[in-house]
């Protein structure tokens, strides 16, 4: 499979949140402005790599071989949530900066449905390390791409004059639903269909 | 069934938490981060609004700059003076006093009052509405009127009122000066929460143009600066300017002004009241601006309790002490005839 195909096919055809419709906690819950968002787009970048490849090692070189391969939803939660708040204390004690621009949103991410879904697709596509690398890259890049437009479009809405019955929630689910209508147009691009 | 596949499942994934959670404890122990202990200590006494008063980024960044020694430790308006006391016990330094502040709405330019130069259908944002033409106010110096205070203040002692004007609620407010930093015309300003009269209008304009466009605004007449007793008010640039070092909260500019630009904060004030004491010497009747002493020479004088407001400037002039301010400042009291 070529490796720009994953990429752009995780990033844009199949963007995780607008395509797949995972990982929507985040997008609505955090997407009220555009710093909050930049924030999680890249502890969601930080921890999916993390996940992907403890996942892919545990999956490949444990649960396989040893036929367990029907646990591995508890088993990558569980090492997932674990392996997050040992990163997050380490980066406390030795990373400061890092620490203080990603942390609240690294336990929030940790048990999010997207990183667990990408590490899922990562086995059901058959993907070796390097592939489910590049997409959980994608992934991530189309994650923020996602929940940035869409903080831009509720800052904007936040000042319009909208009826009160819409204010709020109701009018981002409109405004989500019409940017994935718009992201209908990369469908099969560049052939693209993963 | 395979039992021992139940076994192996339940022991593997039992065996892993444990394992996790023996890491994380040994991790949690080894690289614990000292926390200087004043930090938390201050954090705690601190109100937790993380309204950015103090100019820190919310109650956890000041205290962190407290702790270590960059901040003053009197910053925290919200709190006020208790809180600063409590900072300064725990970091065993004497802390400044701190000054109350209120916000207050320096504009009275509603819409029955202030009319538009045209209709505004842009985003219901000040800062937005006030860059096309100065905003659709007829007087460009006046309050835009679409809220942005009210968005910003932490607190919720906010309200727009229909005539599109912020309403402060004095009791919530706490002078973080958010909805000072939030208006883009400077109509909202900090005052000494002490202090009781306010001017409320911010337009340089000349008299006439003030007319055109506001019933409400400063003329420029300097009446104000005239009647003060204390000459607390200078005109600069057409505007009374306060010095609030002088000022003693008499009111008699805020019933003076001819455009009742003065904002009189004080819910109630006393009445003068004359005691039989009175020789009649008519030194009250002289002083008083608003004609509130009558008397003929050599008689008790009488006070019209509808007439007086209460600057007590007959009192000081009193060579008999027979005048009595009746009800406290700040607290309505209905002064009794005569």
């Amino acid at each position: 499979m070529n490796p720009a195909k994953i990429l752009m096919g995780a990033f844009l055809v199949n963007n995780i949140i607008l395509m797949r419709f995972i990982g929507l906690c985040p997008f609505f819950g955090v997407s009220t402005s555009l710093d909050t968002s930049i924030g999680m787009s890249a502890a969601v970048l930080f921890v999916m790599m993390l996940a992907t490849w403890v996942s892919w090692l545990l999956y490949h070189v444990l649960l396989l071989p040893l036929g367990l391969v029907f646990l591995r939803t508890a088993v990558f939660i569980l090492v997932i949530a674990g392996l997050v708040q040992f990163v997050e204390m380490v980066l406390k004690k030795y990373v400061r900066g890092l620490y203080s621009s990603l942390g609240i949103y690294l336990p929030l991410i940790t048990t999010n449905c997207a990183i667990l879904g990408v590490t899922f697709l990562n086995i059901d596509y058959r993907f070796d390390l390097l592939q489910s690398t590049l997409f959980a890259v994608g992934t991530a890049l189309g994650f923020a791409l996602a929940i940035m437009l869409f903080a831009a479009i509720r800052e904007r809405l936040e000042d319009s004059p909208i009826s009160p019955s819409f204010r709020g929630y109701p009018i981002a689910f409109v405004g989500a639903s019409l940017v994935s209508l718009a992201f209908l147009g990369f469908t099969s691009l560049f052939g693209i269909s993963l | 069934m395979d039992w021992t596949l139940v076994l192996i499942s339940v022991a593997g994934l039992g065996g892993l938490g444990l394992l996790i959670g023996i890491v994380l404890a040994i991790a949690s122990a080894k690289l614990a981060v000292k926390v200087d202990e004043r930090e938390a200590a201050v954090r705690a006494v601190l109100p937790g609004a993380n309204c950015g008063a103090c100019g820190f980024p919310g109650c956890d960044g000041y205290a962190a700059a407290v702790a270590s020694g960059s901040a003053p430790l009197n910053k925290c308006s919200v709190g006020g003076a208790n809180v600063a006391r409590s900072i300064g016990e725990i970091m065993g330094q004497e802390a400044g006093a701190v000054e109350p502040m209120v916000a207050v709405l320096v504009c009275r330019g509603g819409r029955d009052v202030a009319p538009s130069r045209f209709q505004y259908k842009g985003a219901s944002d000040c800062r937005q509405a006030a860059l096309l033409l100065g905003g659709p106010k007829a007087c460009v110096y006046g309050c835009v009127g679409l809220g942005n205070c009210a968005r910003v203040c932490p607190f919720g002692a906010i309200t727009m009122s229909p005539n599109n004007l912020p309403v402060i609620d004095e009791k919530k407010c706490t002078g973080c000066g958010n909805c000072v930093r939030g208006c883009p015309k400077g109509t909202l300003l900090l005052v000494p929460r002490s202090k009781l009269v306010v001017l409320a209008c911010v337009s340089h304009d000349k008299g006439r143009a003030v007319k055109d466009v506001c019933k409400v605004g400063c003329i420029a007449c300097g009446l104000c600066a005239k009647v003060c007793p204390t000459q607390a008010l200078t005109m600069v640039n057409n505007l009374p300017v306060m010095d609030y070092s002088k000022c003693i909260d008499c009111g008699i500019c805020v019933h003076r002004c001819p455009t009742r630009s003065f904002i009189d904060r004080a819910p109630g004030r006393p009445k003068a009241v004359i005691n039989p004491r009175c020789t009649g010497c008519q030194a009250c009747v002289k002083v008083c601006q608003f004609k509130a002493i009558e008397g003929e020479s050599g008689e008790q004088h009488k006070v019209t309790a509808g007439k007086c407001i209460g600057c007590g400037e007959c009192r000081k002039v009193c060579p008999a002490e027979a005048i009595d301010m009746v009800g406290a400042l700040g607290h309505s009291h209905r002064g009794k005839e005569g």
